[in-house]
Formats: C-alpha cells, sequence, structure tokens
C-alpha cells in the first residue's frame, strides 16, 4: 500500500482512489490529515531542483539562458515555487515530528534547522564581503563613481556586521534564506495551529497577508529601507503550502480536477504571458489598455503581490493536472539532475548563491563574452548537480554503515525538509 | 511613422560615413554619430511627447534645456565631456539657429529623488528652462529607498517640474554590471517607468540603452581602467542617444534636422 497518497493528496489520484486515502490511525487531531512516510514525492523535489537553477540563472547577468526561466514568461517566479515547496515539506516533515513527538520535540528540531540556515546565511555573507572589498579595492572607472558609493559601509564594518548578523543589513540575492529563516521560526505556531483548524490557520494566515497589505507593514532593514521579500507577506505561500500538505490539497482534489479550474488557470497563464510579452516587446505595449496598466502596476514582489500568487497558484493547478505523480518521466535519467539538486535544497541553494557570485566574478575579470556566460551558467548548473550527486551519495553510505536506529522520521532531509 | 523609417534611414547612412569622422571625436560638432552609438529605434522611441520644446523651436524661441542629475551625469575632471554638454552640441549642430539651444546642468550629488524634488520649485524660478531631463534613481537604488516612496517622489518631482511649465524626460540609472550584485536596480527602473506611463512624460532608457552596448560588444562596461576614455567615449554616445531622443519626442524630424 502506498499510503503516500494521503501526503500528497494534491494529485487528481487522489479522487480516483479514495481507498488508499483513509485517515493514519495514529492521528490525535481529526482536522490534520497526518503526514506519512513513504515514497518520495518526486514532483515536488522535481520543481524544487527546478527552482533552484533558476534562482542561479535568474541571479546571474541576463543572457541568453535567462530566457529559459519564468520569470519572463508570466508574473510569478521561481521564488514562489521555492518558497511554497518548502511550507510544503516543512510542515510535513515537522508536522509528523509534532503529532509524533509533541511540540517541544519539534519546535526543537526546527530551531536546529533554522540554525543551519542561519549559518549558510553568514557564509555567504562573508564570501560576499570578500567580493565586494576585492572590487572596491580594484575597481576605479570614472564611469561609475557614483555606482561606487556601495562600498561605503566598508567604512563602518561593526556596525554593517552586526546588523548582517541581525539580518538588517543584506546584500542583493541574499533575501531568500533570511525570509526562510523567518518562516520557518514561526513554523511552530503555524503548525501548532494547524493541528487545531487548519482551514482558520489558513484564513489567519490570508488575514495578515491583508492586513500587511492595508497597513503597509514591514520589516525594516540596515541602513534604510525594507526587506525585499516582506516575510508578513509571503508567509501566505508558505502557511498555503503547509495546509496543502497537512490534507488542503486532497480536500480541494475535486476543485483541482474541475475543467472549469483548468480553463481559469489557462486563461490567466496566457493573459499574464501576454502582459509579460508587452515589457520584451515594447511595439506591443500600445495594445495594452492604459487603465488596467495604472490598475496592474506596479506588480509587487517584496509584499507577494496578488497577481503574482494568483499566477503561482494557476501555475500549480496546471502542473498538479498534467503530471500526475506517477507519471514515468519522474524516474528518468534526464529528470534526475534537477531531482537530486531538488531533494538537498538548502546546500544547493546556497551554492547556487556562492556560484552566481563566482560566476559575477569571473565575468567581470576574465571576459564577458556570451560564450564565457553560457561557459559558466552550464558548468554552475552541473556543478549542483555534481555536488547534490555527492551528498546523496555520501546520506546513502552513511545511512548504509552508520546507525541502524536512524529511521525516516529523524531525518529532516526525507522530504527536502528545508 | 513613415518619416520615422526615412530618418533612420539618414542616420543610418550617416552611421556608414561615419569612420571617417571618427577622428575628429573630440570636436564639439562631430557632425554624425559614430558607429559604437548605434542603437535599435525601439530604444530611442517613445509615445510620449514634448509639446512645449517643438512649440519654442517652431516660434524660434532659444530652447533653454536643464539637466537635473546626480554624479552620474558627469565626469570626474572632465565635464566638457559629459553628456549634457555633448547633447548641447549635437542639438546645435541639428537645429537651427545653434545659438538658440542652451544646456545647464545641476548636479544634486548624492540626493535621493525625494531630496531633489524638495530644490524643484526653487531651481524652477531661477532657471525657467523648456525642458527639463531628471536623471535619478542611482541614489536612492544605493540606500536601498522604499521603491514606494521613491515612486512618490519622483511623482511629486515630475508634476512640481511640470506645474512649473516645462517639458520632461525621465531618465534612469546607468547599467553597472560591475555592482549588479550590491546594487538592486529592477525596483526603481520599473517605478520610473510607471511614473512615465502615467504622467506621460519620455523616459530615456539609459539603463536598457548602455546595457544594449556592453552586450553587442561596442562598449566594455566591466572594464576596470582608470583612464576616462571610456566614460567619455560612453557619454558622447549617451549626449548623441539624448539629442535624437529630444528631437523625436517632440517631432522637429527632418524639417527641423540639419543632416
Amino acid at each position: 500500500m502506498t499510503i503516500a497518497d494521503q501526503v500528497t493528496g494534491s494529485t487528481i489520484a487522489g479522487t480516483a482512489k479514495p481507498v488508499e486515502a483513509r485517515p493514519e490511525p495514529r492521528s490525535a487531531a481529526p482536522a490534520v490529515t497526518l503526514p506519512a512516510i513513504g515514497e518520495r514525492e518526486l514532483r515536488l523535489d522535481l520543481f524544487r531542483g527546478l527552482a533552484l537553477w533558476l534562482i542561479f540563472v535568474d541571479h546571474l547577468p541576463p543572457s541568453l539562458l535567462t530566457w529559459f526561466t519564468i520569470r519572463n514568461y508570466g508574473f510569478s517566479d521561481a521564488t514562489e515555487i521555492f518558497i511554497f515547496i518548502s511550507g510544503y515539506t516543512a510542515a510535513f516533515v515537522y508536522g509528523r515530528a509534532m503529532l509524533e513527538s509533541g511540540f517541544v520535540i519539534a519546535t526543537a528540531r526546527i530551531l536546529r534547522r533554522v540554525w543551519q540556515i542561519y549559518v549558510a546565511h553568514v557564509f555567504l555573507f562573508t564570501i560576499f564581503l570578500a567580493e565586494i572589498s576585492y572590487v572596491a579595492t580594484s575597481f576605479e572607472n570614472p564611469l561609475y563613481t557614483e555606482e561606487m558609493g556601495i562600498m561605503d559601509f566598508l567604512k563602518q564594518p561593526d556596525v554593517t556586521i552586526v546588523q548582517a548578523l541581525l539580518l538588517r543589513f543584506r546584500p542583493v540575492n541574499m533575501d531568500v534564506l533570511p525570509l526562510y529563516i523567518v518562516l520557518m521560526l514561526a513554523l511552530p505556531l503555524i503548525l501548532w495551529s494547524m493541528k487545531w483548524r487548519p482551514d482558520v490557520t489558513l484564513a489567519l494566515s490570508v488575514v495578515l497577508y491583508a492586513v500587511t497589505w492595508e497597513f503597509d507593514l514591514y520589516f525594516s532593514a540596515y541602513p534604510n529601507g525594507f526587506w525585499a521579500f516582506n516575510p508578513l507577506a509571503w508567509q501566505l505561500l508558505f502557511v498555503f503550502g503547509a495546509w496543502c500538505a497537512l490534507g488542503g490539497a486532497r480536500r480541494m482534489s475535486r476543485i483541482l480536477a474541475s475543467p472549469v479550474t483548468m480553463w481559469i488557470a489557462i486563461a490567466y497563464v496566457v493573459a499574464a504571458f501576454y502582459v509579460t510579452l508587452t515589457w520584451y516587446v515594447p511595439q506591443l505595449s500600445h495594445l495594452m489598455p492604459k487603465r488596467l496598466e495604472q490598475w496592474m502596476y506596479p506588480i509587487d514582489k517584496t509584499d507577494l503581490d496578488v497577481l503574482r500568487f494568483t499566477h503561482f497558484l494557476a501555475l500549480a493547478a496546471l502542473i498538479v493536472r498534467f503530471l500526475p505523480r506517477d507519471w514515468p518521466g519522474l524516474k528518468s535519467a534526464w529528470l534526475r539532475p534537477l531531482i537530486l539538486c531538488g531533494q538537498h535544497s538548502l546546500e544547493i541553494f546556497c551554492l547556487g548563491v556562492f556560484l552566481a557570485f563566482a560566476g559575477h566574478f569571473i565575468l567581470a575579470e576574465v571576459s564577458g563574452g556570451a560564450a564565457m556566460h553560457a561557459l559558466i551558467s552550464l558548468s554552475g548548473i552541473l556543478i549542483m548537480w555534481g555536488v547534490a550527486w555527492v551528498i546523496s551519495w555520501y546520506k546513502r553510505v552513511a545511512d548504509k554503515s552508520g546507525a541502524k536506529t536512524k529511521n525516516a522520521v529523524g531525518n529532516a532531509d526525507l522530504a527536502g525538509g528545508g | 511613422m513613415k518619416a520615422k523609417v526615412l530618418l533612420s534611414l539618414v542616420l543610418l547612412c550617416g552611421n556608414l560615413a561615419a569612420p571617417l569622422a571618427r577622428a575628429g571625436d573630440a570636436a564639439p560638432t562631430a557632425p554624425a554619430a559614430p558607429p559604437a552609438c548605434e542603437l535599435p529605434s525601439y530604444l530611442l522611441t517613445t509615445e510620449s511627447q514634448l509639446p512645449k520644446v517643438a512649440d519654442a523651436i517652431k516660434a524660434g524661441k532659444p530652447l533653454e534645456i536643464l539637466v537635473i542629475g546626480s554624479r552620474s551625469t558627469t565626469i570626474p575632471a572632465s565635464e566638457d565631456s559629459s553628456y549634457p554638454a555633448r547633447m548641447q552640441a549635437i542639438l546645435r549642430d541639428r537645429l537651427l539657429p545653434s545659438e538658440a539651444v542652451h544646456v545647464s546642468v545641476e548636479i544634486q550629488s548624492k540626493k535621493t529623488a525625494e531630496e531633489a524634488a524638495a530644490t524643484f520649485v526653487k531651481l524652477m524660478e531661477a532657471k525657467k528652462p523648456t525642458l527639463v531631463i531628471w536623471q535619478t534613481g542611482t541614489v536612492d537604488a544605493i540606500r536601498a529607498i522604499d521603491p514606494d516612496d521613491f515612486r512618490g517622489a519622483v511623482t511629486e518631482g515630475v508634476s512640481a517640474l511640470q506645474n512649473a511649465g516645462a517639458d520632461v524626460v525621465l531618465m534612469n540609472l546607468q547599467y553597472s554590471p560591475r555592482t549588479e550584485t550590491m546594487i538592486s536596480v529592477p525596483p526603481y527602473l520599473d517605478n520610473m517607468r510607471v511614473v512615465a506611463q502615467e504622467h506621460d512624460v519620455p523616459l530615456f532608457d539609459r539603463f536598457a540603452i548602455m546595457r544594449q552596448w556592453n552586450d553587442q560588444g561596442q562598449f566594455d562596461l566591466f572594464s576596470p581602467s582608470r583612464g576616462p576614455e571610456l566614460a567619455k567615449q560612453v557619454h558622447d554616445c549617451l549626449g548623441r542617444a539624448l539629442a535624437q531622443f529630444v528631437i523625436d519626442a517632440a517631432h522637429l524630424g527632418p524639417a527641423g534636422q540639419q543632416n
């Protein structure tokens, strides 16, 4: 029996095989379907791997490869995928821990994970400092005297580094991990509330999102401004992911299976594609009604614009519909690299940020040609794959030779838990 | 539309003939754009117009242009080679009578859009320009000013300039590949585009233009060179592009042009 069907109830198969989706007997709270351990949900790994690759490519200067990233075809981008799947898998892993071992133990494990992410962030910051210090001392093109003002923070490292440790000072492209840290810190509360009433929790999350928009709440940053990803808004995707993991997706399966949903989703995705097209083909822009433009723009990434969120929902609905979880392609060797990367998301994410720094550096120091650019993008992806493979291999070996006590429950990475 | 095609053809021919003239680049009235400045026409097209500039030229009145910008509007120690000076040279060359074009520059270094906008009323009283070219966004991006606040400030600034009776052109940030990992530029570009759209103001997309040059290999903007040559060449091309942009937006077209 594949008890994993419960976890992955987002599939259409969930309706087709209701017999298998019986409630987990140990479930203490009837409101929550206990996530079960079983076969991995490869679609999650696949799309998280994809998100990691896309984030890497998007962090490099634009090139031919950039045209393959989804942000050019609609409102949402890889960040949405990453945060949603992170919410899903985090709830999957730690939700189970909470039901089995209780609130305190689960919280302790979540905090341990938060610590890992925090250390990873500080590590990346150190690399960034090294890069920026180098550029500051070696680059004196008079064309860019003004832009070099960004180096001013190097003049007071005492303040800057402390602010960085407080997550208030964050260089460009290093905004995702702090967001993730805050969301994970809130996870015990989210899970505890989900255990009580999942729907109410989701509703509260929507309320927080609405309040954030209404009253313009934000996390302040150093030296000024605010967090590039507002956790108060982005929590909606995270909580929604958690809600889906804890049975919500299964309950939604009828809606997802309906052709009406499908056509709405298709229409929305096509419309979003058209709007995006007008950004790149300015000749088309006069076909856009001015009214609509004024209502629509700017599409705000910081506060997770509703247009972005709905675009993600539409994409997700289509994917769930057209890519069944037992699709044989998921086991094919071609998708293996993506899935491997998705299974070790924290490590590969950090690696991707580092590789993007390194790529910039090479482009700047060695040569900036298109061929070099393509080479950097491709080798970056190959390195990510290689490292993911090594981590998998090591885990397999360690699991085999190591403690037999290690069961699936203790393994935060089972579902790529973070 | 036809006029535009014709114009681009004329320009293209000018460009083909340009290598001969290239040696005399430093001269204040270089006749045609050097090939390095070539741009696809969509980067220099705008739907918004500059009616006051058009009126001034038609009425034969002097054209007073004020460039308000931050430090990227100048080249340290080479003011005469910066894009406002180059634009003045090109405009004088193209528009008759030549002495009727005057460009003045107001540098507000290290000022955000909000801080700059606060000075506009007084500035406009003093200078009374027909056209204001406002280059902004860089300081805000460096200081990571809230993009919403930035948009508000640009909106206020544009309104103040328009209320003072001038046409306005907005100019966005430089493309600076070396600092791309350090400065988050996109929100500021987006918000300037929004304000330009809302106020029907032409936006001179300096960012896209410079990126085009870098991508096509006309300029290596990654270059760490300390000498002013690259900056001078880029500003020369920017000045030409800006002059062309103003001529197009004011529909001065081939009629008012001396090519």
